[in-house]
């Protein structure tokens, strides 16, 4: 059974497994631990749908899976039809009484930020606009991960990638991050949420709420990666931390329309720290670092607007 | 996962009384469609198929359709759409023509690969560039090797027909392929001509939707990974097996039309000969195109000429066997092409797959490949006798012609090119 109300501490995590271990994720690989907690609060009942992608592949080498509920690949582009397909079939056939019409079974697609932003924002936006009842999660590691480190339209701005690279005329990515929050709010869709593995206890309960709405919700979750991200295999949740801490990631929540900041920041650590961390940050000048600081200020000053009060505070010290 | 009790298809009693209605190819898909019950649909417009999703939509709408309407933002969307409908246990279909099935050919291999019954009408069409709406293969070419079945139709009732055989024949637990109907753009699509539709009851138990189970299906109960990752230690395993599978749907395909012809009266096979029992000279078709083809042939008998046409029903898999026995009398074999395999050997595609068949079973004959009727070009009785004139000749020297002619092109030359 999946989760229904939201769960206050880490203990009331289930502990049974549904994406289980034996995969072949790098470690400490934040995709991986995200979809082990989407699906403890899944439960049993959610079919997957799995665009192509890293953990499409590491998850589903034949004659191994990782999967204990039934689940789907198709393609890279189409997570948001095939999701689709398998809701209005469900539909369908409980109308038909082939499936019990009293059991929720609920569509779960899954899907990395190449297969969202990008190839697959067609479906995506198909399948929101139609207002099909599948909860959509996309893990955002913020390049093409599955195939080396190509940038994506979600690489951020000044990320050293294999297709933005650093040299002498041009230094990373030179374009600030697609808005897919802001495409998937367009959509009107009833629930809509940014989530990050270091906060498991927001991240779950934005799980819940997403998979116990009827009709499309997103959720989009930072991944940090660590070969792409050129960090060390322990530092994966630290710097997921450090980018909610800074403010380059916000954790929000809009539901009907109305957005909120669930975890709010006191005074913001600058982005500095979040991105000396990372080996794909480490060709940056100051001025870089400076310009990239003004885009986050910029930023939180949006976000706390939009959500009328200052849930993300100034910079400290 | 256990396979469940195979279900024969139940006996229907006596016929009663014909029903006989006008209808065009487009209404005739529909129908079908409506009267095997399918359980979703998702389809995207496209000229010269919208009239099917169109009537798809309208019945629904009035309640004679009970099933799920998709209305996917595109073609690759509607192929997704229907191949994860058919992984969860759904029967469904999708409609398409040209680009649009272009826009689909990714998922075609999918379908196949994951052998997920779906069954899908082709309103033929040509390819852009130029961009054309009218009929002719180079789409329906264009997927031949992508794993599905694919049957061609040569009249409104053959697309009835087939598409209430699709269904049993994807469905078949030896087969598990997609299977696609042709019905040639406009000349069938949107031609009216008298179509006996059976009865729901009828179609039902000809198609009979198996219990769930049969096949292993997305199922919270018993759940299974579809779609995984196949590495070089697995992948061509299942190319085999895929390939095994399309071989096994000639008895299943087979047993099908047959069965039809003992319940309803019109029997189907992979080709079908006319004329061929003392013919001197032979073309083989596809699709509506064999009407005209039988025209001439009509015409040349009138005239004294041993004239004979193959028309392929079923394309894939290739009637190789039939096609050879069927040609191994006659004097020369002409093939007539609606499509161009650009730089092949020859340029008829439909050439290449009978020259092939009749030279490894050690039938050599004279053969001219004939390509006519690109994006709509009228084809005319007449330019069919032309084409028996050649085979004529080609029967006289002994020799094949061994670059194909286009017929019907303006050209200073004249008429074939």
């Amino acid at each position: 059974m999946a989760l229904t109300k939201p769960i206050k501490s880490l203990w009331e995590i289930p502990r049974e497994e549904r994406f289980v271990g034996g995969h072949a994720a790098c470690q400490g690989c934040a995709a991986a631990l995200i979809l082990r907690h989407l699906m403890k609060v899944v439960g049993k009942d959610a079919i997957v749908v799995n665009a192509t992608g890293c953990m499409e592949v590491i998850s589903t080498l034949f004659p191994r899976t990782a999967w204990r509920n039934p689940w789907l690949h198709l393609a890279f582009e189409n997570a948001g039809a095939a999701a689709s397909g398998v809701e209005a079939a469900i539909k369908a056939l409980q109308r038909k009484g082939v499936l019990d019409p009293n059991r929720y079974i609920k569509v779960v697609a899954i899907a990395g930020d190449g297969g969202t932003f990008d190839i697959g924002l067609q479906s995506l936006s198909g399948m929101l606009e139609r207002g099909h009842d599948v909860m959509y999660v996309v893990y955002d590691n913020e390049a093409y991960m599955n195939t080396g480190i190509q940038r994506s339209s979600a690489t951020p701005y000044g990320a050293w990638t294999t297709t933005t690279p650093v040299g002498k005329k041009m230094r990373g990515e030179y374009r600030p991050k697609k808005d897919i929050i802001g495409i998937a709010y367009a959509h009107r869709i009833p629930y809509i949420a940014t989530a990050n593995p270091a906060y498991p206890i927001d991240m779950i309960n934005k799980f819940i709420k997403a998979y116990n709405t009827r009709g499309p919700s997103l959720v989009h979750v930072l991944s940090p990666c660590t070969p792409g991200w050129r960090i060390p295999e322990s530092k994966s949740i630290e710097v997921a931390k450090l980018a909610v801490q800074t403010g380059m990631w916000v954790l929000l929540e809009i539901e009907n329309g109305k957005p909120k900041v669930t975890v709010k920041i006191r005074k913001r650590k600058p982005v500095r720290e979040y991105l000396k961390m990372q080996g794909r940050f480490r060709h940056l000048t100051e001025e870089d670092i400076k310009k990239i600081q003004e885009m986050v200020d910029q930023y939180v000053a949006e976000i706390n607007k939009w959500v009328g009060e200052e849930a993300i505070g100034p910079v400290e010290g | 996962m256990a396979l469940a009790q195979e279900t024969k298809p139940k006996e229907v009693p006596e016929k009663k009384e014909k029903k006989r209605i006008a209808a065009t190819g487009a209404d005739a898909a529909a129908y079908a469609v409506r009267d095997v019950d399918v359980d979703v649909v998702a389809v995207y417009p496209i000229t010269p198929q919208a009239p099917i999703a169109e009537n798809i939509a309208q019945m629904i709408a009035d309640g004679e359709i009970d099933a799920e309407l998709i209305h996917v933002e595109s073609e690759h969307s509607a192929m997704s759409a229907v191949v994860a409908a058919a992984a969860t246990g759904a029967r469904a279909f999708t409609a398409t023509s040209s680009q649009g099935l272009e826009l689909m050919h990714e998922v075609l291999y999918i379908a196949s690969g994951l052998r997920q019954p779906v069954v899908m009408a082709l309103a033929t069409r040509a390819l852009s560039a130029p961009i054309n709406i009218w009929n002719d293969y180079a789409d329906a070419m264009g997927m031949r090797d992508t794993g599905w079945i694919m049957i061609f139709s040569e009249n409104v009732q053959e697309v009835y027909d087939n598409l209430i055989q699709a269904f049993r024949i994807a469905e078949h637990p030896d087969v598990l392929l997609p299977v696609v109907v042709t019905l040639d753009g406009y000349i069938l699509s949107h031609t009216t001509e008298p179509l006996e539709p059976m009865s729901r009851e009828e179609a039902l138990s000809f198609a009979p939707k198996r219990p769930r189970g049969y096949r292993p299906v997305l199922d919270p109960d018993e759940p299974v990974t579809i779609g995984v990752l196949g590495a070089p230690n697995w992948y061509q395993e299942v190319k085999v097996q895929q390939a095994l599978a399309m071989r096994e749907s000639r008895r299943v395909i087979e047993e099908t039309g047959k069965e039809f012809g003992r319940i309803f009266g019109r029997e189907y096979g992979f080709i079908e000969p006319y004329m061929m029992d003392d013919a001197e000279v032979a073309i083989v078709t596809l699709g509506a195109t064999s009407s005209l083809v039988k025209a001439a042939v009509n015409r040349l008998r009138e005239q004294g000429v041993k004239a004979g046409m193959v028309k392929i029903r079923v394309f894939r898999p290739f009637p190789a066997e039939e096609l050879a026995k069927a040609l191994e009398n006659v004097n020369a074999v002409g093939v007539l092409d609606r499509a161009v395999s650009f730089g092949g050997a020859v340029e008829g595609p439909l050439f290449m797959e009978v020259a092939t068949s009749l030279a490894l079973r050690g039938i050599v004959k004279p053969m001219v490949s004939f390509i006519h009727g690109l994006g709509g070009r009228d084809i005319f009785v007449k330019d069919v006798m032309e084409m028996y004139q050649k085979l004529l000749e080609a029967a006289k020297t002994g020799k094949s012609v061994t670059r194909t002619l286009f017929y019907g092109v303006k050209s200073r030359r004249g008429h074939v090119v």
